[in-house]
C-alpha cells in the first residue's frame, strides 16, 4: 500500500488552486484525503501531482444568512455533526455528517471532498440532494452555483469540469413545520451506506405538504423518489399512508441496482421501502414535534473561526 | 519498631498492564522501527491468477526501475533456497518460498525485487511481468475432492492432503475398525439430529502486519533477524536449517509484536526469503506486508465443513456423536496446517460424556490462501459443531438448553477424564460454571423479557453454550518443536531482578503477570522486577507463545527458576543471619527471620552479598542466577458457559446483541484485569466470526474481501457491555493451578451467538444457520425462504 510516485503542491487560496491546476495537467486536488489517499495506495489512481487545499481558510467555516446555510467545503464531518447552525437548519444533514464512516473519518474527511468524490455509498449526497442544496464552484473563469440535482451523474462522476473547485455547499434552513430525517443501513466493514434514505416532509394543517424523498447505496448516483413523494404528499400521515407511500419507492428504482456479497440487489431493492418508511416517519414525528424541537446539540469541541 | 511499609500480595490482583504506556504513546520498537545503515527493501510479485503455470517472468522492466539493485524470480530462488519445512508429521508437497513453476492461489510470491526505498521496491514489483498459462481453479473442498476441475498437486490427484483419519469409541491404533458402540448407540436413540455445519474461512488481522529485518554480517558469518513473530526460537530454528547456518550462528528477535492470534507462528517464505537472501547478497534487508498483502499472503483461519449427527434419547441423554469433518485447507501445507483440523477431531465431544463418538477427518487443498492457527485453531470448531447440534437437540425435544447441557455433562467426581478422544481432561465443574452464567445472566428474567418482546413482535432470541478447550500446550508428544517452556531469573547485585521467559509475548501481558509472581515470590516490589522476551540471544531457549500457554507452561518454567534462586538466596542470608533457610521470610523488601523483624537485612544487601561472598559456605558458588524448563505431563482444559440475547432487526434482518454473559474457568488467575482483557478480545473475535467476519473467494478463486472495505472487523461500539465472571477450578498439570485463557473468548462465543440467532427466528421455523450472519441471510429467513 505505497503511492506511486507524484509532485505535492500546496495552495494558500482558492486562486491558486486555479493556477496550480492550469500549470499541473492532471493533478487533483487533496483535501481530507480520506477518498483520495486509499486510491492512491491501492494504486487506482496515479496523479502526476496533488495540490493540497488542507489549510484555505476561506473554505472553511459555517454561516447562516439569508435563509441558507453556507458551509465551506473544507469543513469536516464533525464540525458539520457538531455544529448547532446545522442541527437547527439542516437537521437531516448534521444526523448523516454524524454517522460517517468512524470519528477518524469524520475529522478528517470534508464535506467539498465527499461530494466531489460522489461515491454511490456516500451519505452527503443523498441529504444534499433531499435538503436542495446547491454547490458554489469556481471555475476559471469565475464562479457559478450547480444544483445538487444536477451535480451527481454518475458513479464517481459529477457535473464538476477539469478545473473546478467546490468552495462551498448552500443548504436551504429548514422551512417552519418541515421535519428532516436520514436513515442508514451500514456495511459492518467500511461503515459507508448500503442504502441511506433521507426524507424531509412539511406538514400543514395535519397534512403533508411539500415532501421529498431521496436514496443513495442502491444505484450509481443518489435518486429522488418521486412516486413516494407524490403517493404521500396531501395525506393525512397514517402509518399505512407511510407505508404505502414507501412501498412506491419501487417505480423509483430502475432494472439495474448496485449489488455485492454483503447485500445484494434484489435484497437492497427489498430494502429500499423499510429505509424509505423509516427515515418517513421518524420525519413526519420530527415535523409533528417542531414546537417541541430539542434545542440542538452543543458541540463539545469549537473552532474559533466558527 | 517496624516501619518498612507492607508490600501487598499480587498474585490476583487486577493490577495494569505496564506494557501498555509505551503502547498507547507509540513508543515502543516494532520491527518496522528497526533501521540499519546500508538497509534495502523487498517487495514480492505476487500471483493475481489462482492457479496457472509459469510461461515466463520477464524482470527487465523491474530492474531498470530507478533504485532497483535485483530482482530474483522463484526460479532463481530455488536455486539457493529449498522447499519449505512444515512442523507436522504429516506427508506434503513442496512448497517454495517463491513459486518455481505453478502458482497456486492469488497472492502467492512469483518474483522478489530488492530495492533502495519501498516506494521503488513496489513499482518495480508491479514492473513484473509474468506470462501464466491459466488452469481451472478449485475452490469448493468437497468437488476438490472429487479432483476435478483441478488438480493442486500432481501427488494428491483428488486433493485430498490426508486423511480420512478416524478416532474414537471402536477406533485402535494398528485395530480393525468397530463400529459396534457407535452402531449401537444410533440404533437406541429415539432421534438422531443431522446437520451439516459450514464454520466459515476468517482472516487474522494483527494491527500490525506481519515484517521481517534479515541482517548477515559476511566478517562474522552471523545473521540477525528481527521479525513480528510469536516463536523467534522457532523462527531461529528453522532459518537456520533453510540457509545453512548454525543456530548458534543465527538470533532471532521479536521485538514489539503488535498482536499475532496463531498467525505468526508460522515461519513464512518472506523470512526465509529475506534471511537467504540477505546472506546472499551481504547486505541487511527489511521486508514490511502491507494489509492488502496480508489479506492474501498471511494464512487463513478456519474452514471446515463439519456433518454431525447426534442420537438421542427423548429424555435429553446423548447416546452418541458422529462427526465427519472436511477441512478447506487451502493451496499448501505451513508450518501447523494439517495439525489444526486434528484439534477439532480431539475436542469434538465437547463438555459431555457422550458413551460414544467417532469423528473422521479429510483435509483438502484448493486454490486459496492456505489455513493456519488462528485464535483457538480447531477448538473452536470443534466446539461449534457440538454446540450446534446439542442446541438442534435442545430445541428439537423442547427442553431449555441449559437441562440438556446439565444432563450430559462429564461430572466432576470423574475427572481425570479420559475421552473416547484421546484427551485426559485435567479438571472440571461444568455445572458450576454453568449455574453461575446462568445466575449472573439472569436466565429466568431473560426469558421472561424475551416473551414480552416477543408478544410486542420484536424478533429476540435467547443462546447459551458451553465450551471445553485444551490449553497449556503440553506434553512434547503433542507439541512438534517440544512441549516445554524455558525461564533464567536472576537477582542482580543491587537486588533488582530481571527474568527470561521464552514464551513470547505479543499482547498477552506477560511482562506484568510474571511481574507479579516474582514479586511474591521475592517480596520485593513490582518496579524492581524486569521481564526479558523474544530474542533469542537474551533469551537462552523457548517454544513461544500460542495454545494459551505462556502462563500455565512459561509462568511455571518462570516460578521454577525463581524457586532455584531464591533457595540460594536464601542460603547467603541464613549464612549472614546465623539462621536456618527454612526459618526465612522474604518480604517487604526484606529478608527475616521469622518472628523476629529486627533481623531483617535489605534484600539489595543480601544480593550484593552474593556477589562478593568474602566468606560463604564452602559448597555455594557465588551469584543468583538460574533457570528451568518446564513440561507439562498434560494439557489444561478450560472451560465456561456464554449467554447471549440478539434481536434481529425484523424489517433489516441486521443482528443486534443485547446482552453477552461469559463465565470462564481457567483455574487460578494471577491477574483478573488482564484476563479479563483477553476475554474481551477473544469474545470481539468470536462474535465478529458469528455476525460479520468472512473471506469470501469467487469461483475462480479470486478473493473478494480483499481489504477493510470489505472484511470487516469487529468494534467496540458494535457491542453490549460484557458481563463477566469466572469460577476456579485449579489445574492438577502445573503447580500454578493456572490453566490458560488467551482463546477461550473465540472458542465459546460463536455456538452462542448463533444459537441466540436461531432462538430469535425459530418462530419462522429456523433450526440452524450458517456463519457469519448477513442481514439479507436472515431477512430471507424471515420471508420464509428454505436455509
Ligand atoms: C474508512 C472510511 C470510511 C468512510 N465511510 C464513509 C461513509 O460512511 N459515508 C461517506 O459519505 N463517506 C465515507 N467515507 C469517505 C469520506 O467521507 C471522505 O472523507 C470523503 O468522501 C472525501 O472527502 P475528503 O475531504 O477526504 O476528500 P479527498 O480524499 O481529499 O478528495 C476526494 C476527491 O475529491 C476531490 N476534491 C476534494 N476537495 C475538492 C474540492 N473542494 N473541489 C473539487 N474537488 C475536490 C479530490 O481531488 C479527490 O478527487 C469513508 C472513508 C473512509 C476512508
Amino acid at each position: 500500500m505505497y503511492a506511486p510516485d507524484f509532485a505535492y503542491y500546496r495552495a494558500d487560496s482558492v486562486a491558486e488552486i486555479g493556477r496550480l491546476l492550469r500549470k499541473h495537467p492532471g493533478a487533483k486536488l487533496l483535501a481530507g484525503g480520506h477518498s483520495l489517499i486509499p486510491l492512491l495506495k491501492l494504486r487506482l489512481a496515479a496523479p502526476p501531482a496533488l495540490i493540497d487545499i488542507g489549510r484555505i481558510g476561506e473554505l472553511k467555516g459555517i454561516s447562516v444568512a439569508d435563509g441558507r446555510l453556507r458551509i465551506g467545503a473544507l469543513t469536516t464531518h464533525a464540525q458539520i455533526a457538531a455544529s448547532s447552525e446545522v442541527a437547527a437548519h439542516a437537521p437531516a444533514l448534521a444526523a448523516a455528517a454524524g454517522v460517517i464512516g468512524d470519528p477518524a473519518v469524520r475529522n478528517r474527511g470534508t464535506i467539498g471532498g465527499n461530494v466531489a468524490h460522489a461515491d454511490p455509498a456516500s451519505d452527503l449526497p443523498t441529504v444534499l440532494l433531499a435538503l436542495g442544496a446547491s454547490f458554489a464552484v469556481a471555475t476559471d473563469d469565475g464562479e457559478r452555483a450547480i444544483p445538487a440535482g444536477g451535480f451527481f451523474q454518475d458513479m464517481m462522476t459529477t457535473a464538476l469540469g477539469e478545473h473546478d473547485i467546490v468552495t462551498a455547499v448552500d443548504v436551504p434552513t429548514a422551512p417552519e413545520g418541515q421535519g428532516q430525517a436520514y436513515e442508514k443501513f451500514s456495511h459492518p466493514a467500511s461503515r459507508y451506506a448500503v442504502i441511506g434514505a433521507a426524507a424531509a416532509v412539511g406538514l400543514t394543517g395535519g397534512k403533508v405538504g411539500r415532501v421529498v424523498v431521496t436514496l443513495g447505496g442502491l444505484v450509481p448516483a443518489a435518486i429522488r423518489a418521486g412516486s413516494v413523494e407524490q403517493a404521500l404528499s396531501g395525506q393525512a400521515p397514517s402509518a399505512d399512508a407511510i407505508a404505502d407511500a414507501a412501498a412506491a419507492v419501487s417505480n423509483d428504482l430502475g432494472p439495474d441496482l448496485i449489488g455485492d456479497i454483503y447485500a445484494s440487489a434484489e435484497y437492497r431493492r427489498a430494502m429500499a421501502p423499510v429505509c424509505v418508511k423509516r427515515a418517513l416517519t421518524a420525519a413526519l414525528k420530527r415535523a409533528s414535534s417542531v414546537a417541541e424541537a430539542p434545542a440542538a446539540r452543543s458541540p463539545w469541541w469549537k473552532p474559533s473561526w466558527l | 519498631m517496624n516501619t518498612v511499609p507492607v508490600l501487598p500480595k499480587l498474585i490476583g490482583r487486577r493490577i495494569k498492564r505496564r506494557e501498555d504506556p509505551r503502547l498507547v504513546r507509540g513508543r515502543a520498537t516494532y520491527v518496522d522501527d528497526v533501521k540499519i545503515h546500508g538497509l534495502r527493501h523487498l517487495a514480492f510479485k505476487r500471483s493475481d491468477v489462482a492457479h496457472g503455470r509459469i510461461r515466463s517472468v520477464d524482470t527487465r522492466a523491474a530492474a531498470a526501475v530507478d533504485g532497483v539493485e535485483a530482482v530474483l524470480t522463484g526460479a532463481e530462488i530455488a536455486g539457493f533456497l529449498g522447499p519449505m519445512p512444515i512442523g507436522t508429521p504429516f506427508p506434503s508437497p513442496d512448497h517454495h518460498a517463491v513459486a518455481v513453476d505453478t502458482v497456486r492461489f492469488v497472492g502467492e510470491p512469483v518474483a522478489v525485487v530488492v530495492a533502495r526505498d519501498r516506494y521503488a521496491a513496489r513499482d518495480a514489483a508491479d514492473a513484473v511481468v509474468v506470462d501464466y498459462e491459466p488452469l481451472p481453479a478449485v475452490v469448493d473442498p468437497e468437488q476438490a475432492m472429487t479432483g476435478q476441475p483441478a488438480v493442486l498437486h500432481a501427488d494428491y490427484p483428488t486433493n485430498v492432503a490426508l486423511g480420512p483419519l478416524s478416532r474414537g469409541t471402536g477406533i485402535r491404533r494398528r485395530q480393525p475398525v468397530d463400529d459396534t458402540a457407535v452402531d449401537e448407540a444410533f440404533a437406541a436413540a429415539d432421534m438422531v439430529i443431522s446437520q451439516r455445519i459450514v464454520n466459515q474461512r476468517l482472516a487474522p488481522n494483527s494491527i500490525e502486519p506481519r515484517g521481517v529485518v534479515a541482517h548477515y554480517e559476511g566478517g562474522k558469518d552471523e545473521l540477525t533477524i528481527w521479525s513480528s513473530t510469536q516463536n523467534p526460537h522457532i523462527l531461529r530454528t528453522f532459518v537456520a536449517r533453510m540457509i545453512g547456518l548454525g543456530q548458534d550462528r543465527v538470533r532471532a528477535i521479536a521485538p514489539e509484536v503488535g498482536g499475532g492470534f496463531g498467525a505468526k507462528i508460522n515461519i513464512y517464505g518472506e523470512e526465509y526469503v529475506a534471511a537467504a537472501l540477505s546472506k546472499r547478497l551481504d547486505m541487511p534487508l527489511k521486508w514490511i506486508e502491507d494489509r492488502s498483502e496480508a489479506f492474501l499472503a498471511t494464512v487463513h483461519g478456519r474452514d471446515l465443513i463439519g456433518y454431525v449427527d447426534l442420537a438421542a434419547r427423548r429424555d435429553g441423554s446423548v447416546l452418541g456423536l458422529k462427526l465427519r469433518i472436511v477441512a478447506d485447507i487451502g493451496a499448501y501445507n505451513m508450518l501447523l496446517t494439517a495439525g489444526i483440523p486434528t484439534n477439532s477431531m480431539t475436542m469434538a465431544g465437547g463438555s459431555y460424556a457422550f458413551p460414544a463418538v467417532r469423528v473422521t477427518l479429510t483435509e483438502v487443498f484448493t486454490n486459496k490462501t492456505p489455513t493456519d492457527a488462528y485464535r483457538g485453531a480447531g477448538r473452536p470448531e470443534a466446539t461449534y459443531f457440538v454446540e450446534r447440534a446439542m442446541d438442534m437437540l435442545a430445541r428439537e425435544i423442547d427442553m431449555d438448553p441449559a437441562e440438556l447441557r446439565r444432563k450430559n455433562f462429564i461430572r466432576p467426581d470423574r475427572f481425570p477424564y479420559r475421552t473416547p478422544l484421546g484427551a485426559v481432561y485435567d479438571s472440571g465443574d461444568y455445572e458450576k460454571t454453568l449455574d453461575r452464567a446462568l445466575e449472573t445472566a439472569g436466565w429466568a428474567q431473560l426469558r421472561t423479557e424475551r416473551a414480552a418482546a416477543r408478544a410486542a413482535g420484536r424478533v429476540v432470541g435467547l443462546g447459551l453454550s458451553m465450551y471445553v478447550e485444551s490449553c497449556g500446550l503440553g506434553p512434547s508428544a503433542m507439541v512438534s518443536p517440544g512441549g516445554w517452556e524455558h525461564s533464567q531469573v536472576t537477582v542482580e547485585r543491587d537486588g533488582r531482578i530481571s527474568a527470561t521467559t521464552g514464551a513470547s509475548p505479543h499482547g498477552q501481558g506477560n511482562e506484568t503477570t510474571f511481574a507479579q509472581m516474582l514479586a511474591d515470590q521475592f517480596g520485593v516490589p513490582i518496579d524492581h522486577v524486569t521481564i526479558r522476551h523474544g530474542d533469542t540471544a537474551v533469551v537462552k531457549q523457548g517454544i513461544g507463545t500460542f495454545g494459551s500457554r505462556s502462563q500455565a507452561v512459561g509462568g511455571t518454567a518462570l516460578h521454577n527458576a525463581g524457586i532455584k534462586v531464591k533457595a540460594k538466596m536464601a542460603r547467603f542470608a541464613a549464612f549472614l543471619l546465623e539462621a536456618h533457610e527454612e526459618d526465612l521470610v522474604f518480604e517487604n523488601g526484606t529478608i527475616a527471620v521469622q518472628g523476629a523483624p529486627s533481623s531483617a537485612r535489605p534484600f539489595a544487601e543480601v544480593a550484593a552479598y552474593a556477589y562478593k561472598p568474602v566468606k560463604r559456605p564452602e559448597d555455594l558458588d557465588p551469584g543468583l542466577s538460574d533457570e528451568a524448563f518446564f513440561e507439562p505431563l498434560n494439557n489444561t482444559y478450560p472451560f465456561g458457559c456464554q449467554i447471549a440475547m440478539i434481536e434481529v432487526d425484523r424489517g433489516t434482518g441486521e443482528a443486534r446483541l443485547l446482552k453477552m454473559v461469559a463465565v470462564n474457568d481457567a483455574g487460578h488467575l494471577i491477574n483478573p484485569l488482564i484476563v479479563e482483557g483477553q476475554i474481551h478480545g477473544g469474545l470481539a473475535q468470536g462474535i465478529g466470526q458469528a455476525l460479520i467476519e468472512e473471506v469470501v473467494y469467487d469461483r475462480d478463486g479470486q478473493p473478494l474481501t480483499g481489504s477493510f472495505m470489505d472484511y470487516a472487523l469487529p468494534r467496540a461500539a458494535d457491542f453490549p457491555r460484557f458481563e463477566l465472571d469466572h469460577t476456579v477450578t485449579p489445574t492438577p498439570v502445573n503447580p500454578l493451578g493456572a490453566k490458560g485463557v488467551g482463546e477461550a473468548g473465540t472458542i465459546g462465543s460463536p455456538p452462542c451467538i448463533v444459537a441466540a440467532a436461531v432462538d430469535a427466528l425459530s418462530p419462522f421455523g429456523v433450526r440452524h444457520i450458517d456463519m457469519m450472519l448477513r442481514p439479507e441471510k436472515l431477512w430471507r429467513l424471515m420471508q420464509g425462504e428454505p436455509s
